[in-house]
């Protein structure tokens, strides 16, 4: 009989992951134990804390990881790497930054999330609901549970842990995504479609990791790479065609996850419809992961690649991130929702990102960290302002946001530092100098023309001229433009904007278990053309220190963006390891 | 018997669910398309262990019903969650987020 062997650990290695993971437990158990009072805090509290103890780890095992060029956990199912600790690093900041968002009540006193999320729109259950103060603090643990998921995507070597790593992540974020407080309908279908293609693309990944693992006989990408390396070593006389379709379908499942064309179609309805915090923190951080593991899948696999196979993948990732950037930045141009306005940049920006594979050289690497870093503040910050740009009904009352582009108009009238703030981050979307995006599409760009694709960093700067149009025009609506509510006021009476939220007018209240009565909240939903007049509310605190500090950011890394370029250079000095 | 053939079968079930996903429109029937993907990769992921003779794809295939699993929880709860408010589960219906 075999003696089990119990594996050495080694626990600090696996510290940044473990931190969240066993505070999203924890967090359940507070939701179970904690009395209804003290359960916001206490999450609240117990979030940060550990998101934050994940990036002092992060920060503690910099020195060690950086020295030896790895560190691993069993064989490398857990791996970092420096360029790992890099995107965990990032995936942290932006992942405190996204709670304190998503923490933030406003002066109205409600977080963005409904009473309770089960309930169903428009129903006397619903109101109950609302009217007891009920709260849904499990969106705490689930952030958790998701974080915990992005900062294992990138740190594995091993298929089978990227597979999971990639459900811990999707999971909470298909439940976050239905969770909104207002327009409850346009966020289920979120969660919907969210959903489907989600787990369609998943499949398919794991398809793509089941038959890597029938050509190379091991789910470690090493080993897959030393396989492809000696190809006389093959234990099975399979066909290559093998490892490229599987190379292929797990690209194409990460692709997904990025939103790159032409693999983006639920982006916009999904940022359109989730509430808005988990729309920022989803924007920011599953970007980072995703991108994180699939430069560690992508570049580790073709280092093995031969000659003419290394550069079809090349040439297939040239077509995805040229299409992506056209696609992003011809769409943003014609769309009137801001919600999909933004989402719509983040595909463009999921586009300059692949602009960066291009060669698969450590520059590259180097450049996706400082983009995803530069990329994921500004859109952070500008979702955090969007949830404080709110509609307003007659009678004073704080409704949804307002996401019409036209309801954007003039707000530097209201509120002049929010509006700027906003330009800011728009600006650092287009790449302007003495911003944060400037030196990443900088990076990006170059890390292509040395890789000798000019065409594709000329293609990427021309798309950026487009997107500038954009972003500058919604900064010419802010700063320059009269707000024009009150034409609209006397137009549409405000009442219309209450059953437009899909909360309930009373109506749909009425009749809601009734086939009618669901086809009339639709049509109230459907109407949500109506706007009622627009206010900006105040942050409770959190929002704004979350604004300040991604403003701050994107100043600092354009103005002296010195320090996080070395330490990016110094982190991507990623090379595979050697078997 | 060849155990190609099992990795022919399970190519087959992989596309017959990913047909139905892209094709039906009753959101069920969709998921179910994607509950057959993953039978379909377990499928071929036992036979690759079973080629390899090597137990890494037998474990897999265990991690992918348990993610299965989670995955129906998670799916069935927002599939409920959209026929309770609009008394249709049709893919088409939902269609309030276009621009």
């Amino acid at each position: 009989m075999i003696e089990f062997e119990a594996p050495v650990i080694d626990w600090a290695v696996l510290m940044p992951v473990l931190v969240v993971l066993a505070a999203g437990v924890v967090g359940v158990l507070i939701e179970a134990f904690v009395p209804d009072r003290g359960r916001r805090p206490t999450q609240i509290v117990l979030t940060l804390a550990a998101l934050v103890a994940s990036l002092v780890s992060v920060v503690l095992l910099w020195g060690r990881v950086a020295t030896e060029g790895y560190a691993f956990v069993v064989n490398g199912t857990f791996l970092l790497t420096p360029f790992t600790l890099g995107i965990q690093a990032v995936v942290a900041v932006l992942a405190i930054l996204g709670v304190l968002v998503i923490a933030d009540r406003t002066r109205t006193g409600e977080d963005a999330f409904a009473p309770t999320a089960a309930a169903v729109p428009g129903t006397t259950y619903e109101d109950a609901a609302r009217e007891a103060g009920l709260q849904q603090t499990e969106v705490y643990p689930l952030v958790l549970f998701a974080t915990g998921g992005m900062l294992l995507f990138p740190a594995t070597d091993n298929l089978i842990v990227l597979f999971i790593a990639l459900e811990v992540l999707s999971l909470p974020l298909y439940v976050l995504c239905a969770t909104a407080r207002r327009r409850r309908l346009l966020s289920q279908e979120a969660a919907f479609k969210y959903f489907l293609l989600g787990s369609f693309a998943s499949a398919i990944m794991l398809f793509g990791i089941a038959l890597v693992y029938g050509f190379a006989g091991t789910v470690s990408l090493e080993g897959a790479l030393y396989v492809l390396t000696h190809p006389q070593s093959q234990v099975l006389e399979l066909m290559p065609a093998l490892v490229i379709a599987g190379v292929l379908l797990i690209t194409v499942g990460l692709l997904f996850k990025i939103g790159a064309a032409p693999f983006h179609t639920w982006v916009p309805d999904v940022y359109q419809g989730a509430p808005t915090p988990i729309t920022g923190f989803m924007a920011a951080c599953v970007k980072a992961a995703a991108i994180g593991a699939l430069v560690r899948v992508v570049f580790t696999l073709a280092a093995g690649l031969d000659e003419p196979l290394r550069r079809d993948l090349e040439v297939g990732l040239w077509a995805v991130a040229i299409l992506t950037m056209l696609v992003g930045t011809v769409a943003a141009v014609v769309q009137t929702d801001i919600k999909r306005m933004l989402a719509y940049s983040s595909i463009a920006h999921g586009g300059f990102l692949a602009v960066a594979f291009v060669g698969f050289s450590e520059t590259g690497a180097q450049a996706v960290l400082f983009y995803v870093l530069a990329y994921g503040l500004a859109t952070l910050g500008a979702f955090a302002i969007v949830t404080l740009v709110r509609e307003q009904d007659a009678d004073g009352v704080v409704l949804g946001e307002a996401t019409h582009l036209s309801q954007w108009a003039g707000l530097a009238r209201r509120s002049p530092w929010l509006a700027a703030a906003f330009a800011l981050f728009l600006l650092s979307m287009a790449g302007i100098p003495l911003t944060a995006g400037f030196i990443a599409k900088f990076g990006v760009f170059s890390a292509a023309v040395v890789a000798g694709a000019w065409p594709l960093a000329v293609l990427g700067v021309l798309a950026s001229a487009v997107a500038v149009f954009f972003y500058v025009r919604l900064i010419v609506l802010m700063l320059l433009t009269r707000p024009a509510e009150d034409a609209q006021e006397t137009e549409h009476p405000a009442g219309d904007g209450v059953a437009a939220d899909g909360t309930g007018g009373p109506e749909a209240k009425e009749e809601a278990p009734a086939g009618e009565g669901a086809t009339r909240t639709l049509a109230a939903a459907r109407s949500t053309l109506s706007r009622a007049s627009v206010v900006v509310v105040a942050s409770r605190g959190p929002a704004t220190v979350a604004i300040v500090l991604c403003a701050v950011g994107v100043v600092l890394l354009g103005v002296v963006p010195q320090v996080a370029l070395d330490w990016a250079a110094q982190a991507a000095t990623f090379r595979p390891l050697q078997p | 018997m060849d155990l190609v053939n099992y990795l022919y079968l399970a190519s087959i079930l992989f596309a017959l669910g990913a047909t139905t996903v892209l094709l039906r429109r009753n959101a069920i029937v969709v998921f179910m398309g994607v509950e057959l993907m993953l039978n379909a990769t377990n499928l071929a992921l036992v036979t690759f262990a079973r080629m390899h003779g090597d137990i890494t794809g037998q474990v897999l295939a265990f991690f992918v019903m348990v993610v299965a699993a989670a995955e129906v929880v998670v799916g069935l709860a927002i599939i409920v969650t959209i026929f309770r408010a609009r008394r249709s589960a049709s893919v088409d219906d939902v269609n309030l987020l276009k621009s």
